[in-house]
């Protein structure tokens, strides 16, 4: 297997892809003669053309609308977002129309297309441009949202999107691009969908996370191990369609839930979460839902005031702690952040 | 409220530069045929409407055929592309689908053209090339150049008409859309069918510039007024447009029309006077090429009567065929959110 960056492993399946189906394409903003604003795209105009990899005017709700015309008389584009926070500027092509063409049609048409880039924060980049916009695609049926937090990941779960026929918001962190990681090689190299990855086993809590949090929690659960308390850690990976079958198996063994992400706490999807393992697992808890999530605050700029707002192993592990607290089994131990 | 502004005057048809169109005998009965089947079927739907077998919203399309007819027209039935907005039930009949299968989704029926899932304003044929049938304001112009954007892909003569309302003019999504046409060169004919209210707000009261068809020059489109109440010139615009648009030139057409309607069903049109939409009657586009049928032997007053007989039978049927349809199940509630 080689070792490639997270970026590398995005333009791999890109690439792969567009030399597999000529009806690939990419679009968006500077993905062409720039190479893109975070060089995922370096090379793929070179290689297959202006029309393949469009360069497109600063106007998401216009190349986003094309992209969803094309994939209904047969493209497969994949539409890049400079960040997840300009696709705001698309919601309506996005909720109004890509989401809800093959239902109002009764699926005469198909919309095969692959909405990707990064969002979330830790580079000081503030209010406007490090948003987690998950919860708000996953609300709305018709969409499946996607996230990657490995090399591996990022390219087997891209190359599945872009052979999906349905439209797919693919969320990819900025904080991740630079990962180096062992991607297996060759172009037959995918990964199913709403398939979570039990990144590591364990008895006493479970933490369920994804996209660059996970890393935190494999990292909360190496400080909890210290303490002797074994944490199971859950990638999602892909959050709708959800790995509820992973979750519960894991719940069921574990008993204690820590939920682990960047966005939003209020009607997020850690609050999906914690709503779907109550409903299906109501018995099983032995002590409530922790949720650690990223502060109820537009992104700061001051580097210390957004470390506050965005969670860590330790705000993690302590979540875990308090969760095996309230269910007697261990003393609380208070640790200084 | 009326002759506010000369261009907006139905007594006084907009100049257009270009010439009008010269329609084969056979053609214009035909195309006749296929205006009033419009007129019948919108009317028929006013009928349904008020008996609640229609629900939600209802726009009718009466007063605007000469557009529908003149631009269809123009284009190769069953390999071009059409897209519009919510004033969508004429478009796909003229275009060939059944007016059972349309009335049928009107009334939310099984056999609707989706299922009884899109109703009035999501109405699809695909086959022919009706893309919809879309309900926000202006979201139909990015999705238009998608498929002209594919057709270019592909290298395929493909043309997209793209109908615009002028209450979608003032929409980002509109400038946006003609840009990246403009830029990319795309087979499209964007057509703003100026009907000068959006909704019940004049044209000059939501437009800093009333004649609408000069957006498209600022986007490098070759763009051009015309009087969209004469078939003849809908038509002799739209085969040059379509012409220019199949040879990779992106061309816009404002057409000055009038609805002699409401915005939709629940209009009341307090907005405008009686007058000027009398007035504007005095233009109707069926009484004009009927007039001009008569007047060449074309057709006689028996014959008219006899096609109204046969449309307005149509029609009925339609909304019998629609009436005595099945309901949508419960199984297919859930069908078609992902493939």
């Amino acid at each position: 297997m080689a070792v490639i960056q997270y970026r590398e492993a995005l333009r791999e399946a890109m690439r792969e892809e567009m030399e597999r189906d000529d009806r690939v394409c990419l679009m968006g903003e500077e993905v062409g003669g720039y190479n893109g604003a975070y060089r995922i795209s370096e090379g793929l105009m070179d290689q297959f053309g202006r029309m393949r990899v469009l360069d497109t005017p600063i106007a998401e709700e216009g190349f986003t609308g094309m992209a969803l015309g094309a994939a209904m008389v047969g493209l497969r584009p994949i539409v890049e977002y400079m960040t997840w926070n300009f696709s705001l500027v698309a919601f309506d092509m996005i909720i109004n129309h890509i989401a809800k063409v093959r239902y109002m049609s009764d699926g005469q048409f198909t919309a095969p297309m692959v909405l990707r880039g990064p969002q979330g924060g830790g580079q000081q980049l503030t209010a406007q441009h490090s948003q987690c916009v998950e919860a708000w695609y996953i609300h709305c049926p018709g969409l499946y949202v996607v996230t990657a937090a490995t090399p591996a990941d990022a390219k087997g779960l891209l190359k599945t999107c872009i052979r999906n026929d349905n439209p797919i918001i693919f969320l990819e962190h900025l904080g991740l691009y630079n990962l180096k990681g062992e991607v297996p090689e060759g172009p037959d190299f995918t990964i199913p969908l709403g398939v979570a990855d039990i990144r590591k086993q364990g008895t006493d809590v479970t933490i369920l996370s994804y996209s660059k949090m996970i890393h935190s929690a494999v990292q909360a659960a190496e400080l909890l191990e210290r303490d002797e308390i074994s944490a199971e850690v859950i990638d999602l990976r892909s959050l709708r369609p959800l790995d509820l079958d992973a979750i519960l198996a894991s719940v069921r063994k574990t008993h204690r839930v820590v939920i682990a992400t960047e966005a939003w706490q209020d009607s997020g999807f850690s609050r999906e979460l914690s709503g779907l393992i109550y409903q299906h697992a109501f018995d099983e808890m032995d002590a409530p839902i922790e949720e650690v999530t990223g502060a109820p605050v537009p992104m700061p700029y001051a580097k210390n005031l957004e470390a506050m707002t965005i969670p860590n192993a330790e705000t993690i592990a302590d979540a875990a702690r308090r969760t095996l607290a309230r269910s007697g089994e261990f003393a609380p131990i208070t640790r200084l952040v | 409220m009326a002759n506010r502004n000369a261009t907006l005057d139905a007594k006084s048809p907009v100049a257009y530069a270009g010439s009008k169109a010269v329609i084969p005998d056979d053609e214009l009965v035909y195309l006749y045929r296929q205006m009033l089947l419009a007129r019948r079927f919108e009317e028929r739907c006013a009928q349904s409407y008020t008996q609640a077998k229609i629900g939600g919203y209802c726009h009718l399309y009466i007063g605007q055929e000469a557009n529908l007819a003149g631009l269809l027209s123009a284009l190769r039935p069953n390999w071009d592309y059409v897209i519009t907005a919510y004033r969508d039930h004429v478009q796909p009949i003229f275009m060939g689908t059944s007016p059972g299968a349309v009335m049928a989704e009107l009334y939310g029926r099984k056999t609707g053209t989706s299922g009884g899932k899109g109703g009035s304003m999501h109405l699809y044929d695909p086959a022919r090339g009706f893309m919809g049938g879309w309900g926000i304001v202006g979201g139909q112009i990015p999705i238009a150049i998608g498929f002209a954007f594919a057709a270019k892909y592909r290298n395929e003569d493909r043309v997209t008409l793209c109908f615009i309302g002028d209450g979608a003019v003032p929409i980002g999504a509109f400038h946006e859309s003609l840009n990246i046409a403009g830029i990319l060169r795309l087979p499209i004919v964007f057509v703003i069918e100026n009907n000068q209210y959006a909704m019940g707000t004049a044209l000059e009261v939501s437009n800093a510039i009333p004649d609408l068809y000069k957006h498209g020059e600022r986007f490098n489109i070759q763009s051009r007024p015309v009087d969209g109440m004469d078939l003849w010139a809908v038509r002799g615009a739209m085969d040059e447009a379509v012409a220019a648009a199949r040879n990779g030139e992106p061309q816009l057409i404002e057409s000055k029309t009038y609805r002699f309607r409401g915005h939709s069903m629940a209009d009341a049109g307090q907005y405008r006077t009686k007058e000027e939409v009398q007035e504007w009657k005095q233009r109707d586009p069926l009484e004009t090429v009927g007039a001009y049928l008569l007047e060449r032997g074309l057709l006689t007053t028996d014959d008219i009567d006899r096609l109204n007989e046969e449309i307005r039978a149509e029609c009925a049927a339609a909304a019998d065929f629609a009436d005595s349809s099945p309901a949508p199940t419960e199984a297919d509630l859930f069908n078609n959110v992902y493939v």
